[in-house]
């Protein structure tokens, strides 16, 4: 079942289209690796998508009110600015806010737990590192608990074992049913983890599939410039950029 | 935390004992008793009157213009998610003291008693049908600010230009001093006039805790989580016109109060501006009617303003707060 249709999305900034009639479906059970250079539109397409910019074209979460969306979609931001001094608990609350109050405890709990964040329960979220902070916004979106969730750039400034661990929870939440649709710089770790990628250049989709088709040697040094070093491994398909093309 | 829960009791304990002594210290030094009889039955000639047309409408005054200070202080800050953001900053306080200043120049305010206030609370209409013009459709806070502060400048602009111009140095002085902001001498009538509109203010104000939450992850996490930005700008904006610009129409312009109050609370409210705004609106209350009975006790003859001591006392303890942070943060 489709959780996201995009058709003919299209965000304008002055005179220059910084996406370009992208259209995507998304369905149950899928882990998409939003993947492209700088300014190839990702931000853009999440936002967009949730109804967060004007565009023109149809998103399927942008047409529904803004209550019934956040229950459809839990978005992560790509900036990570907590503005008061508030404790981890509370934040990772505010992701039950669009419920009311049911479930709410047992839901923050599972969502702290899974970001390995049940230490700093009680710490204000504010004077926890960059890293740390970042992860206790994932298990906020988390804790919002809804079918779909788009984050921006959730693994960037994240150590090795927390960047495993969320790859691992967002395709955790893949595998039960729901669709994650995660932008990623690391095309290594998109290609670990991700069920599909979807490559986008100067907001188009110039490839959409699993890593093997999407991270050939022609699109790499197309698209983002980069040969690199390709394996298959016990634990999944492995990519590593070595040197630039261009 | 167990601070969490005894904050609002406690400040309303404080409120009480405050309220009480803001009708119990005057000039008129009258007698615990007969000051009490005479507010409440009526009885003990000249004393009803300095009780019930005085000292009642000061304490009023006093407790709701601090609440509104107070209130639409934390309400500002939580939607700028900014900590040095009061309720001065879109435009309301200015252009409301450019109402009662066109009132004063013109000798409207000496031929009819209510044209000042009614004045100012029109320059605070104003002002919120400019600022939400010009900050446009969309509920992005920094258009808001920019628009604010525009308004601010201008509304300065035309009272300097009113003092300037002015012919009349008595009238120039009459003008320096309201704008220094008091509480003395206000009837039940300023009484009657503002609280209909600083309590529908505060209705407003109090309705946006949950948004502002929700807020302090940003913008675009606040709108994912269901949040209408532009219901809660508008929430805001008319909240603290219509509380504000009441405020200044009764007291005039006293400063501080909405910037160091939020300030001083957010630590016993665990940072939440759903929590902070009932307590800063008790704190808020609570330290105008302090400040308020200070400048009785200090200077009983000399008709100190209100907005001057608030801001003596209120600039240098924000300094120690800003040097505090300064510490934690370095």
């Amino acid at each position: 079942m489709s959780l996201l249709s995009l058709e003919n999305l299209t965000v304008t900034r002055g005179d220059r289209r910084v996406l370009d009639g992208v259209t995507l479906s998304v369905g149950q059970g899928e882990f998409v690796g939003l993947i492209g250079p700088n300014g190839a539109g990702k931000t853009t397409l999440l936002r967009a998508a949730l109804g967060l910019l004007p565009h023109g074209g149809r998103s399927s979460l942008s047409a529904l009110p803004l209550a019934s969306r956040a229950r459809q979609a839990a978005f992560l931001p790509q900036s990570r600015d907590i503005a008061w001094p508030v404790t981890v608990e509370t934040v990772v609350a505010l992701g039950r806010a669009p419920h009311g109050a049911k479930g709410s405890e047992a839901a923050v709990t599972r969502a702290l737990d899974r970001m390995d964040l049940a230490p700093f329960r009680h710490r204000p979220a504010t004077d926890l590192s960059g890293g740390e902070q970042a992860r206790v916004l994932i298990a906020r979106a988390l804790a919002q608990d809804t079918p779909l969730l788009l984050a921006d750039e959730p693994v960037a400034g994240l150590d090795p074992a927390a960047q495993l661990r969320t790859m691992q929870v967002f395709a955790a939440l893949a595998a039960e049913g729901r669709a994650v649709i995660a932008s990623i710089h690391d095309l290594g770790l998109a290609a670990l983890h991700c069920t599909r990628l979807v490559l986008l250049q100067h907001g188009r989709i110039a490839a959409d599939g699993p890593a093997r088709d999407v991270l050939t040697d022609d699109l790499l040094s197309r698209v983002f410039g980069v040969r690199g070093f390709h394996a298959d491994t016990p634990d999944g398909p492995v990519f590593q950029p070595l040197a630039t093309t261009r | 935390m167990t601070g969490d829960r005894l904050l609002l009791p406690a400040l309303s304990l404080l409120l009480v004992a405050l309220f009480a002594a803001s009708l119990l210290i005057g000039p008129a030094a009258l007698g615990l008793r007969e000051s009490l009889l005479a507010l409440f039955t009526g009885q003990g000639g000249p004393v009803v009157l300095v009780m019930q047309e005085i000292r009642l409408p000061r304490a009023i005054l006093g407790l709701c213009v601090g609440a509104v200070l107070g209130l639409s202080g934390a309400a500002m800050q939580g939607f700028l998610r900014n900590p040095l953001a009061e309720p001065g900053l879109i435009g309301v306080s200015s252009a409301a003291a450019l109402g009662a200043v066109i009132s004063l120049q013109t000798g409207l305010a000496a031929a009819f008693a209510l044209a000042l206030p009614l004045a100012a609370l029109a320059g605070a209409g104003v002002s919120v049908l400019l600022v939400l013009w010009m900050a446009g459709p969309r509920g992005g806070a920094l258009a808001l600010i920019l628009a604010g502060i525009a308004i601010s400048a201008l509304a300065g602009a035309f009272t300097s230009l009113i003092l300037n111009l002015s012919p009349n140095p008595f009238a120039v002085m009459e003008i320096v001093y309201w704008m220094m902001g008091s509480l003395s001498d206000r009837s039940m009538t300023h009484v009657w006039l503002a609280v209909p509109f600083m309590a529908a203010g505060c209705a407003l104000l109090l309705m946006t805790g949950r948004s502002l939450d929700a807020l302090t992850l940003g913008e675009d996490a606040a709108r994912s989580l269901g949040v209408d930005l532009r219901r809660l700008r508008l929430l805001i904006v008319l909240g603290t016109a219509a509380a504000v610009g009441a405020s200044v129409a009764v007291a005039g312009a006293i400063g501080f109060v909405g910037l160091v109050i939020p300030h001083l609370l957010r630590p016993f409210c665990g940072g939440r501006p759903s929590r902070l705004l009932p307590a800063s609106a008790l704190g808020g209350a609570a330290m105008l009617l302090a400040s308020d009975i200070a400048v009785r006790i200090i200077a009983p003859d000399q008709d100190l303003k209100l907005g001057v001591l608030t801001a003596l006392v209120g600039a240098p303890f924000f300094l120690h707060l800003l040097w505090r942070m300064r510490g934690v943060e370095a």
